[in-house]
C-alpha cells in the first residue's frame, strides 16, 4: 500500500465535502493510504501571493515541512494547493539563496525545508501508482460513455515550466483517465481556458462572463456534464450557474461534477454513499445516463 | 551607443520577487491575444500595463484597478516569446502596491481569514456537523502560532495594518 499525506487546504474540507468524500473513498478502494497531517494551514495560493510572495513561499514551505517531517511525500486534490506546494517545492529545491532565505523565516518555527519529499496531484498518483490498467480493472460500473468535458483548471498545467504535470497545450492525462471510467472525454471550444473563478470578488461582473463562455461552450458541444478538479473552478461553474441565470436570465443546467466524483460512481460507489445534495446543479441527468 | 539608465520603478520591479522578467518585453502582444480577462473587458490589457511599468507610470501602475484584473491563469506566461513571467510580474507588482497602502476590500478579507484561523474559508458549525453525518475526520486545525510568526517574520502583518482602519 502506498501513503501519502493528504493536504487538503482550505474550501475542500470546510465547503465541499462531496469532493473530500468521494476522493477518500475512491482512493481508499485503490489501495492508496491517506495520512492526514497534524496543523497543516492554508497553502498560500493566488490570493496571499498577490499580497506578499515571500510569505507565500515560507507557508507552503512549512506545510512541506509538515510532510518531511512524516517522512511521506504530498497528495493534494485541490489544484490550487498543487500549484502552490510544487511551486514553491520546486524552487526552494532549486534555489540555495531563496532557500536560505526561505529557511531563515522558518527557523522562528522550528523547521527547516530540507527538499526530500514530492507533491503530486491526485490525478498523477491515479497514472503513476495505480496505473491506468489496473485502474479500469476496477471498474466496476463503466459510465455509459458519458459525455464530459474534462476541465482540469489553469494551476494544474500552468506554469508548465514548474508543475511538469502535462503538455501545457495539449495535455492528455485527465482525458486518460476519465476515459478510463467508460466514459468519453469530448472536445469542446477553448477547453483551456480559464474560469475566471480568481476574479470573483473583485470583479464578478467578469468573472461571470468568462465562467458563462466554458458553461455555453461545453453545452454547445453536447456534453452531458463538466468535470472538474479544482474546488474553485467547481464553485465558479455549479453556482456560477444560479448566477448566470440571475444575470443572463439564460439557464443551462449543467451538471459541474468533480473527477472524484466520477471515479467512485465508476468503481461501484453508490450514490447516497456520496454527498451530492452539496451540488447547485443537480446531477440526476448524470446518474440517469450511467444507469 | 550608450545604455539608457533604466528607471527607477523597472529596477524596483526587478528588483522583487517574481518581477526580474519584466525587461525583457518587447510588446508583442502575445500575452493580450490570449488573455481571457482581455477578451472580455478593455479595463484590462497585460501588454498595456508591462509598458506603462516599463515607462516608470508608478502611480498609473499601483494606484490603478488593472493589475487587480488579472485572474492568474498562466495563459500569458506559458506563451510569452521572451520569456517574460507576466502572471509573476503582476503578483510582483500587487506585491508593491499593497505595501504602500493600496488593497482591494477583498484581499483584506483573505488576509483577514489566513491571519485569524490560519486558512481562507474557516469550517463552520453546519459543515462540522455535516462531516461527521458522511463519517468523514474532524477537521484537524491550522498552527496558528506557527503560522503567525512567520508573517511576523515577513512583516506580513504591519503590511497589513498599513491602510488605515481596515484591518480588524
Amino acid at each position: 500500500m502506498t501513503s501519502y499525506a493528504l493536504f487538503l487546504g482550505c474550501t475542500i474540507p470546510a465547503r465541499q465535502p462531496h469532493y473530500e468524500l468521494a476522493a477518500r473513498k475512491a482512493l481508499t478502494k485503490l489501495g492508496i493510504d491517506l495520512v492526514d497531517l497534524e496543523g497543516a494551514t492554508c497553502c498560500a495560493p493566488p490570493p496571499i501571493q498577490s499580497i506578499d510572495l515571500e510569505t507565500s513561499l515560507a507557508i507552503a514551505a512549512y506545510n512541506i515541512c509538515l510532510a518531511e517531517e512524516a517522512d511521506l511525500n504530498i497528495l493534494t486534490l485541490c489544484t490550487g494547493c498543487f500549484e502552490s506546494l510544487t511551486i514553491a517545492n520546486r524552487l526552494l529545491k532549486e534555489k540555495r539563496e531563496l532557500r536560505e532565505k526561505i529557511n531563515k523565516i522558518l527557523s522562528n518555527t522550528g523547521k527547516e525545508f530540507k527538499g526530500t519529499k514530492e507533491v503530486r496531484h491526485y490525478l498523477q498518483v491515479l497514472i503513476n501508482d495505480v496505473g491506468v490498467n489496473r485502474l479500469k480493472q476496477n471498474v466496476a460500473k463503466p459510465l455509459n460513455n458519458l459525455k464530459v468535458a474534462a476541465f482540469s483548471g489553469c494551476h494544474l498545467l500552468r506554469p508548465s515550466e514548474l508543475l511538469r504535470f502535462d503538455d501545457p497545450e495539449r495535455p492528455c492525462i485527465f482525458d486518460t483517465l476519465i476515459e478510463a471510467l467508460g466514459a468519453k472525454s469530448i472536445p469542446y471550444k477553448n477547453k483551456l481556458r480559464c474560469c475566471g473563478g480568481l476574479l470573483r470578488g473583485y470583479a464578478d461582473d467578469v468573472a461571470l462572463a468568462i465562467a458563462r463562455d466554458k458553461i455555453v461552450n461545453a453545452y454547445n458541444a453536447g456534453a452531458d456534464c463538466i468535470s472538474t478538479l479544482c474546488p474553485f473552478c467547481f464553485l465558479t461553474l455549479d453556482l456560477g450557474q444560479m448566477l448566470i441565470k440571475a444575470t443572463y436570465k439564460e439557464e443551462y443546467n449543467m451538471p459541474i461534477i468533480h473527477y472524484a466524483e466520477l471515479l467512485s460512481l465508476s468503481l461501484g460507489v453508490e450514490p447516497k454513499e456520496l454527498a451530492l445534495d452539496f451540488h447547485k446543479i443537480k446531477v440526476d441527468k448524470v446518474l440517469e445516463k450511467i444507469g | 551607443m550608450a545604455e539608457e539608465k533604466p528607471l527607477d520603478f523597472t529596477r524596483e520591479i526587478t528588483s522583487r520577487l517574481g518581477g526580474e522578467t519584466i525587461t525583457r518585453c518587447y510588446q508583442c502582444g502575445t500575452c493580450a491575444s490570449t488573455c481571457p480577462v482581455a477578451r472580455i473587458t478593455e479595463r484590462y490589457n497585460p501588454r498595456q500595463l508591462i509598458r506603462l511599468a516599463l515607462l516608470g507610470q508608478r502611480d498609473e501602475v499601483l494606484k490603478g484597478d488593472t493589475i487587480w484584473l488579472c485572474a492568474s491563469c498562466y495563459n500569458c506566461q506559458e506563451r510569452c516569446p521572451q520569456k517574460v513571467e507576466v502572471a509573476d510580474v503582476i503578483y510582483a507588482l500587487r506585491n508593491m502596491a499593497i505595501q504602500e497602502g493600496n488593497i482591494p476590500a477583498i484581499y483584506m478579507e483573505f488576509a483577514s481569514g489566513l491571519m485569524g484561523e490560519g486558512r481562507l474559508a474557516p469550517i463552520s458549525k453546519f459543515l462540522e456537523k455535516k462531516r461527521a453525518e458522511y463519517g468523514l475526520p474532524p477537521l484537524k486545525p491550522a498552527n496558528i502560532e506557527a503560522l503567525r510568526k512567520i508573517l511576523a517574520a515577513t512583516g506580513f502583518d504591519k503590511i497589513m495594518f498599513k491602510k488605515e482602519g481596515a484591518c480588524p
